[in-house]
């Protein structure tokens, strides 16, 4: 897959499992905070179907940060939970994918997630379809 | 957004935050006493010890005004990285930043509520120079007169004539500040 959508990796390495990003990639090059790792919450929204009317759906926790790396980049990452090394990672790979050895990071880390979280989701999604039940009516007899 | 926006906040929030929360506590209970305030890079034209003050004592829930040179297009943009704090007009405003002259007339500033003395303003003056050499300071937290370098005198009486009302002021001045509450009386020498 090609990165071209900064949002799309910043969605892949937050979604990512923190020990399995943390495996892709075990060395971190030198970074500078620009802003250490933060806990707070935020409030999500859902919509019904999602099509309905927008609604609160609670608070999670989410962890941000944000980093410069020694050429000068600068990345950012929110990412769920009260992990601090996984928004350091997540805000690394967004400052290493602006540059040009982005194609590198592409391959060897975002794809192999990318490629399993739907491996993931895939498997959910037959699991739940099995379960499938489809309803009808018979006709009875007085309607007729 | 320039890579300097993104910088100069505090490297160890926690330890730092509360070091400059002591001195500007300490500043607000002991009027004219000069301390100094450490720990960020400012973007310019701000002076160090107004923009600890502002990641010390203002976040998303404190609207600020930005006044005359101070609302420009790097500190907006510092502010909205590493505060978050809503920029509103004066009179909407918890947290005032500006020189002197720029934040005229003080009076458009929230002095409080009989009920509520604490819905007011405190107003961050950045000046050229904060020395003990100036106008006379008496009252809480003073033992018996100190001095300090104000703009001017008359504003300060009738702001100590509304208390318990009124605004607070902090000077700030390179990485410096003195604190004069509403509580302070100011004669001219």
């Amino acid at each position: 897959m090609v990165w071209n959508s900064r949002k799309d990796w910043m969605a892949v390495v937050a979604k990512a499992d923190p020990a399995r990003l943390a495996a892709l990639m075990p060395d971190l090059p030198d970074h500078s905070f620009l802003r250490r790792p933060e806990v707070g919450a935020v409030m999500v929204q859902g919509r019904a179907g999602g099509t309905g009317a927008p609604f609160n759906l609670g608070e999670i926790t989410v962890t941000r940060c944000s980093v410069q790396l020694a050429d000068g980049s600068v990345g950012h990452a929110w990412v769920q939970g009260r992990d601090g090394p996984h928004a350091t990672r997540a805000a690394i790979v967004d400052a290493l994918m602006q540059a040009p050895q982005a194609a590198v990071l592409g391959q060897g880390v975002l794809d192999v997630l990318q490629h399993e979280s739907q491996a993931k989701r895939q498997v959910r999604s037959e699991k739940a379809a099995a379960t499938k039940v489809d309803f009808f009516t018979l006709v009875r007899g007085e309607d007729a | 957004m320039s890579a300097h926006t993104l910088q100069g906040g505090f490297a160890n929030a926690p330890i730092q935050s509360a070091q400059a929360f002591r001195a500007v506590l300490d500043a607000m209970a002991r009027p004219g006493k000069i301390m100094a305030l450490r720990g960020a890079a400012p973007p310019a034209p701000l002076s160090i010890a107004a923009v600890v003050v502002l990641l010390t004592l203002t976040d998303p829930t404190t609207p600020l005004h930005l006044a005359g040179a101070a609302d420009c297009a790097p500190v907006r943009d510092w502010v909205a990285f590493h505060i978050g704090a809503r920029l509103v007009e004066a009179e909407d405003a918890a947290f005032a930043l500006g020189t002197w002259a720029a934040l005229q007339p003080v009076t458009r500033f929230a002095i409080g509520q009989p009920d509520y003395p604490d819905r007011s303003a405190t107003l961050i003056v950045e000046m050229d120079r904060l020395t003990n050499h100036g106008p006379v300071l008496t009252g809480p937290g003073i033992e018996t007169a100190t001095w300090l370098s104000l703009p001017e005198t008359a504003a300060f009486r009738t702001n100590r004539a509304l208390f318990p009302l009124g605004f607070d002021c902090l000077f700030t001045c390179g990485d410096r500040i003195a604190g004069l509450p509403r509580s302070t009386k100011v004669e001219a020498l």
